[in-house]
C-alpha cells in the first residue's frame, strides 16, 4: 500500500494542490458537458412536442 | 452477406444506430474510469524524481493525446462533408468540436497545475504549450465560425475549410519536442523506444486513455443526435420519431 492513512492520501506528498486541483478540474468539465448535453436533448424533445401539438391543431383546423 | 456501409450515411438510419450504440460506449467509460483511477492511485508507485506530483500524468496525457487525435477525425469527418456533400459528416465534425476544445482546455490546465511544481512556472511559452494553445484557438474558432452562420449546409463548409487548415498544427503539437529545444519533456510513449516508465504506470495512462476514448465516443454520439434533430426538425422521419419513444 502506498498510503499510511487518509490524510496522507490527500496530501499526496505535498502536491495535494497540485494533483487534486487537477483531478477535481476534469471531473467538474467532464460532469459540466453531460449535463449540458442532458440539457440540450430535453430542449429538442421540447420543441418537437411543440411542434407536434402545433401540427396537429392544424390539421384539425383545416378539417373542420 | 453484404454489409451496405453507405446505409447509415444518411441521418435517418445513423439517428437509431448511434441511440444503440450510446449506452455500451458509457458504460465502457465508466469501467474504464474507475480501473484507471484506481491504478493511477493505488497500484502506480511514486515516481523517484517527481514524487506523487506525476500522478497529474494520467488525465494529462491522456486528455492532450485526445485534443490532437478529435481534432484529426473532426477535420476528416469536415473533409469528407466538403467532399461528398453528404451532411451527416458534417454534422459529425460539429458534434466533435466541443469535446475536442474540452479536453485541450482539460491537457492545458492539468499541464499548467503541473508545470507549477516541476517548472516553478504556471505556463512559459514554449513550443509544445504554444501550439497546444493555438488548437485550442482553433477549436474555438470552429465553433464560433460555425454558430456566426445561419445557414447550416454553408456554415458546414466554411468550418470544414478552417478545421482543415488547423491541420497542419497537429504535428507541429506533435514534433514540437523533437523540434525545438522546449522545456516541455519528451513523448512519454514511444512505438521505436522502449518505454521509460514503470510497466503499472504506462498501463494506468493506457486505460485512462482508453476511458477517455470511449467517452468522447458516447458525447460524441450523444451530441450528434441533438444535432440531426435540431437540423432536420422540419423532415418527415422525424416527425414520425414522435409516435415511437426515442
Amino acid at each position: 500500500m502506498i498510503w499510511k492513512s487518509l490524510d496522507d492520501f490527500i496530501a499526496m506528498g505535498g502536491y495535494g494542490f497540485y494533483v487534486w486541483g487537477s483531478y477535481l478540474v476534469t471531473a467538474v468539465i467532464i460532469i459540466a458537458e453531460i449535463l449540458m448535453l442532458r440539457a440540450r436533448r430535453r430542449g429538442v424533445e421540447k420543441t418537437r412536442q411543440v411542434q407536434i401539438i402545433l401540427s396537429e391543431q392544424t390539421k384539425h383546423e383545416t378539417t373542420t | 452477406m453484404k454489409l451496405n456501409w453507405f446505409k447509415y450515411a444518411s441521418p435517418v438510419t445513423f439517428y437509431p444506430l448511434a441511440g444503440k450504440l450510446i449506452p455500451g460506449f458509457a458504460l465502457a467509460a465508466a469501467i474504464l474510469t474507475v480501473a484507471g483511477l484506481y491504478i493511477s492511485f493505488f497500484v502506480a508507485p511514486t515516481d523517484f524524481q517527481q514524487g506523487e506530483s506525476y500522478r497529474i500524468i494520467f488525465i494529462h496525457v491522456p486528455a492532450a493525446w485526445m485534443s490532437m487525435f478529435i481534432y484529426i477525425v473532426m477535420a476528416g469527418w469536415a473533409a469528407a462533408g466538403l467532399i461528398f456533400n453528404t451532411r451527416l459528416s458534417s454534422m459529425m465534425a460539429s458534434a466533435l468540436a466541443p469535446t475536442g476544445a474540452l479536453f485541450t482546455f482539460i491537457a492545458l490546465w492539468t499541464g499548467a497545475l503541473w508545470g507549477k511544481p516541476t517548472w516553478g512556472a504556471w505556463w512559459v511559452w514554449d513550443a509544445r504549450l504554444t501550439s497546444e494553445l493555438i488548437l485550442l484557438f482553433l477549436y474555438m474558432g470552429f465553433l464560433a465560425l460555425h454558430a456566426a452562420i445561419d445557414d447550416p449546409r454553408r456554415a458546414d463548409r466554411a468550418s470544414a475549410v478552417l478545421a482543415l487548415v488547423g491541420v497542419v498544427n497537429v504535428p507541429i503539437i506533435y514534433f514540437s519536442v523533437k523540434w525545438w529545444n522546449t522545456l516541455h519533456q519528451g513523448a512519454s510513449v514511444s512505438m521505436t523506444m522502449a518505454p521509460k516508465m514503470a510497466a503499472t504506470m504506462l498501463l494506468g495512462m493506457l486505460v485512462m486513455a482508453l476511458a477517455c476514448w470511449m467517452y468522447s465516443i458516447a458525447a460524441a454520439l450523444a451530441r450528434v443526435r441533438c444535432i440531426i434533430l435540431e437540423r432536420e426538425q422540419q423532415a418527415e422521419w422525424v416527425a414520425n420519431l414522435a409516435k415511437e419513444p426515442t
